[in-house]
């Protein structure tokens, strides 16, 4: 039994360039080696192969998105076809009339991230002063009625501040409030040791966000995403590979997912030669873990195949250095011992705090 | 069973969170409820509550309306109305409107 697949979201990471440079970032650590490449012209037809596809979410993501001159012209065009569209930003850099701008040509709702309740450790994660530039825009986009979501990435040096980021968001009036734990990949993997909380700390936290929960039940949807190192089973990442979501890359490429790109021996078609439609159904990469054909044991008679699809292809690869072996945050995973290793790491903070190694191109 | 055990006033008159949108899937032909980075497919029962939940209509005028439209027994809609918009208004995607 295999489900339709079928194309909902169109992920266009519209630039890998940001003013941000958190500790965090789930951008390839190779930065350098994915330029923008691709015209306004070239995003407007992708959309539009896009939504023939049957994509009915857009994502306007990066990097920043801010930074692309012609953002008002992609959500105008992502508007004439329809799409929910979601611009994820750091809000930086943004005037109060470039946003009233955004809502004119037909944004459907905006993202905010914040990195902590507290201006000086939010600036801490994200490598510059930009926590009260953030809160001006999270207003500004209540008071342009445009929903809003706040996005958090939790990790032990903001989790205990947990229950004042959920008081921030009340006082925000957010619609949303995605409290997502650090998935440790790519630049979040460098600075695991300083980032991965212990499983008290945790634990609190989950706490305080189901009670938030249930207390603002109809007002705020709070959203609390475990990491998957204390999860014991994978996450469906992406929904399954090549399955509901298609991620665009600055330089073009069409992805199943944020990081595919550093996975080896898989060549991804850029937009730029061939068409959505062509890589969508027919292009090898695609294809590659998609379904169930390529599971190794004990992915392929797990009665759970069908619920986490063996988990990220990326995690799998990074970690265990084989892009097919099943996601070692599955505990049943033989390569399961790394994830217990770095968890039991964690379980004590460090008696020195450990540095953090910000984003920044490489060349 | 009483308006009051189920919570909800039948003078309720909900309407579409700002961050809810219905639309056609031309896809599938069904519509669906979109939602930052979600969606939610409905069946024929729930597209049609929606499309009537435009922050004028109470939910007794909603009820007595598919009643008509679904020639079904009022009872058993009025339990899968309920329900249905009770689920929407705790996920923050409906609203009582004033």
């Amino acid at each position: 039994m295999t489900r339709e697949v079928r194309l909902y979201t169109l992920i266009a990471e519209l630039t890998y360039l940001c003013p941000l440079r958190c500790v965090y970032c789930s951008n390839p650590t190779n930065l350098a080696a994915h330029p923008d490449r691709l015209s306004t012209a070239d995003w407007l037809r992708v959309f539009e192969q896009a939504a023939a596809l049957g994509a009915l979410q857009l994502n306007l993501s990066g990097g920043e998105p801010l930074l692309r001159r012609d953002l008002e012209e992609l959500v105008a065009g992502a508007h004439a076809l329809d799409f929910y569209s979601n611009l994820i930003t750091s809000g930086l850099p943004l005037t109060r009339e470039r946003l009233q701008r955004l809502k004119a040509a037909g944004l459907s709702s905006v993202q905010v991230s914040i990195q902590d309740s507290v201006p000086a450790a939010s600036d801490r994660i994200a490598g510059r002063e930009s926590f009260e530039q953030k809160l001006d825009v999270a207003r500004w986009v209540k008071e342009l009625d445009l929903p809003l979501t706040l996005n958090v990435v939790l990790h032990r040096q903001n989790l205990a501040r947990i229950a004042e980021i959920i008081a921030l968001a009340e006082r925000l009036h957010v619609d949303r409030l995605e409290l997502a734990n650090t998935q440790y990949l790519a630049w979040a993997l460098e600075n695991r040791g300083a980032l991965l909380p212990s499983q008290a700390e945790l634990d609190a936290a989950r706490e305080i966000a189901k009670s938030a929960k249930e207390r603002l039940k109809g007002k705020i949807e709070v959203l609390f995403v475990l990491p998957d190192y204390y999860s014991d089973r994978p996450k469906a990442c992406m929904s399954g590979w090549g399955q509901r979501y298609l991620l665009v890359s600055p330089d073009g490429l069409a992805l199943p997912c944020h990081l595919a790109h550093t996975l080896p021996g898989l060549h991804f078609d850029n937009v730029q030669e061939r068409s959505l439609d062509e890589i969508w159904h027919h292009s090898a990469a695609f294809a590659a873990f998609r379904g169930e054909a390529w599971m190794p044991e004990p992915c392929k008679s797990c009665d759970r195949r069908e619920i986490d699809y063996g988990g990220c292809r990326c995690q799998a690869f990074h970690l265990t250095g084989d892009a097919a072996a099943t996601d070692p945050a599955c505990a049943l995973s033989p390569k399961h011992g790394l994830i217990r290793e770095a968890r039991a790491a964690a379980q004590e903070a460090p008696l020195i705090p450990l540095g953090l190694r910000y984003r920044e191109i490489r060349r | 069973m009483s308006t009051e055990a189920l919570g909800l006033g039948v003078e309720l008159k909900p309407k579409l969170a700002p961050k809810a949108k219905l639309r056609l899937d031309p896809k599938t032909g069904k519509y669906i409820l979109l939602y930052p980075e979600k969606g939610l497919l409905l069946n024929p029962t729930g597209a049609a509550i929606l499309q009537l939940c435009d922050g004028e209509r109470t939910l007794s005028a909603i009820i007595a309306t598919l009643a008509v439209q679904f020639q079904s027994d009022t009872a058993v809609l009025e339990r899968e109305v309920r329900g249905f918009v009770q689920g929407l208004l705790d996920r923050g995607l409906l609203q009582a409107a004033p």
